[in-house]
């Protein structure tokens, strides 16, 4: 009895411990990333090639997505606001929710999963195939030839691609608002625009996409990095590329979103 | 004759397991040495040693002058420069073609005009034979052709000591010969000196001036070729001759056959 009751606390030991290690080993290749982001500026074509790959593929995926929360925001919105009959500041309710919540998180869920997953896969198997070993051979620093131009890559499209979730999803409102259930054009811009701050709306979540794209590019590219060099390891690093950046986007967005709208 | 590498009373542990015991192994300038053993015996260990990847618990390591164990990262990376590595499978970064593989410590390393660069990698890949594959993707080669590739890709900086990981595994007899009789001409063509890592005994004591047996961490047997061909060291001749038992076992260590078996019989 004593001696299980041990083993689980040995267990919560070492699974503390190998935790807090990975947090150290992570905060530490963030940092050698920010120090080897010299070449991914002198050489922005390197950082523009990945851009196309994170940024410009996931596009689709984006678009289409925030135009289908857009309509559904159009759909839910009149339904709530016609039973006080306030359906005029439906243009409001659907852009103020797009610009600070669900377009920075939907597009950087969506993100994650499609361009956090293939970072972690291809940096977990240009390990396995020793690409990485012969770049280091061949005395080219992978952190700033392959990680960082990655990281920028990220870092810069998605504030990008939320801001594209956001004004698709704010066209798709527009669509079942305007068009199909026939609230009035001219109120339901009017309002939008008198009703939602550049400051307080908008570049509150841009900084909130700029945190979250931060956060998934380098759990993407720490969980390529580090994971085992063989089949079983890469596909274990890309599903905790999305369940990590998943968990950590929503939890940040609860902190940020605490502190920028406090009590308005 | 001056040598090129020289490791002296070399051990490596990892953790806590010990992978090379004391080990002396000189390289001299201009030869093509092999090390030769079984899987798992230390060698590729070696050849990390040799290339800075990996530094010795104990003893030293020096390369062209330099101890290894000295050096930073920067110097580390300065002493690259003039090695150059073919590795296992080749290497070869997916996501570029065979002209751009070959062309990238060029671009990384030196501020050469383009059009230099492309008849320097033309030249490199025409050492090997694949001036016509410039501009393939790596996923369209054969796994021969790839090899073939990684080396021109090694040698692309005209390095003075090219290191070779398992340069025959998985070819077929002609890539075997192919590259085996390239790893021979570059040598002698570049002035550089060869480290093969290699179980292939026949291919390799075909080309090589000089052999060392890596077993279980110590170097168990050395010489050139033909004194290893004529050796009666139980443990070359095993290898040599590829016999199934000697003093590498068959068998993996267990516990005696008959009590292991005739457990059965015990209870009936």
């Amino acid at each position: 009895m004593l001696e299980s009751a041990a083993g689980v606390l040995r267990k919560i030991g070492a699974f503390t411990i190998n935790g807090v290690w990975r947090l150290g080993y992570a905060s530490r290749f963030f940092l050698m990333t920010l120090f080897g982001s010299g070449t991914s500026f002198r050489r922005f074509h390197l950082t523009i090639k990945e851009i196309y790959f994170t940024g410009v593929l996931s596009l689709i995926i984006i678009l289409v997505s925030g135009l289908f929360v857009g309509m559904v925001l159009g759909l839910q919105g009149y339904e709530t606001l016609q039973r006080y009959g306030s359906e005029s500041a439906l243009g409001v309710m659907v852009a103020l929710t797009l610009v600070r919540e669900l377009g920075p998180v939907v597009a950087a869920l969506l993100f994650a999963s499609r361009a956090g997953s293939a970072m972690t896969a291809e940096i977990g198997l240009m390990k396995a195939t020793e690409q990485i070993s012969a770049m280091e051979m061949m005395a080219v620093d992978p952190i700033s030839r392959v990680v960082a131009p990655r990281f920028w890559a990220g870092v810069i499209s998605m504030p990008l691609l939320a801001a594209m979730f956001s004004a698709t999803g704010v066209f798709g409102g527009y669509l079942i608002g305007v068009v199909m259930i026939g609230v009035d054009e001219g109120t339901f811009w009017s309002q939008m625009q008198s009703a939602v701050d550049v400051r307080d709306d908008i570049m509150n979540g841009v900084i909130k996409s700029f945190v979250f794209g931060v956060a998934v590019t380098v759990i993407a590219l720490f969980e390529g990095y580090d994971a085992p060099p063989t089949a079983e390891g890469v596909s274990g690093a890309t599903t905790r590329t999305v369940v990590t950046s998943s968990l950590v986007i929503l939890a940040l967005d609860f902190i940020l979103t605490a502190f920028m709208f406090r009590g308005k | 004759m001056e040598n090129l590498v020289e490791i002296r009373d070399v051990s490596f542990t990892y953790d806590k397991r010990p992978i090379l015991k004391g080990v002396n192994m000189q390289i001299p300038k201009g030869k093509v040495v092999s090390i030769m053993g079984i899987s798992g015996g230390g060698k590729t260990t070696l050849l990390r040693l040799i290339g800075g990847a990996l530094k010795p618990t104990q003893g030293t390591v020096r390369v062209a002058g330099e101890l290894t164990s000295d050096l930073d990262s920067e110097g580390m990376y300065r002493l690259r420069r003039k090695m150059g590595m073919l590795f296992q499978f080749g290497a070869l970064f997916t996501d570029m073609s065979v002209f751009d593989n070959v062309a990238f410590q060029l671009r990384e390393h030196t501020d050469l005009p383009e059009y230099i660069i492309r008849d320097l990698v033309l030249m490199k890949l025409n050492a090997v034979g694949l001036r016509g594959a410039a501009d393939m993707m790596p996923s369209e080669l054969s796994g021969g052709m790839a090899r073939r590739v990684a080396l021109a890709r090694a040698i692309a900086l005209d390095p003075v000591l090219i290191m070779y990981d398992e340069p025959f595994a998985g070819l077929d007899p002609i890539s075997l010969g192919v590259t085996g009789n390239l790893i021979r001409e570059l040598n002698d063509a570049l002035g550089a000196t060869s480290v093969v890592v290699t179980h292939d005994v026949q291919e390799s004591l075909h080309i090589v001036d000089y052999v060392y047996f890596v077993s279980e961490g110590v170097i168990v047997a050395h010489g050139t070729p033909e004194e290893i061909r004529r050796t009666d060291k139980a443990y070359v001749h095993q290898f040599v001759h590829g016999e199934m038992d000697g003093p590498v076992p068959f068998h993996y260590p267990a516990p005696q056959y008959g009590q292991d078996v005739m457990v059965g019989g015990a209870h009936a």
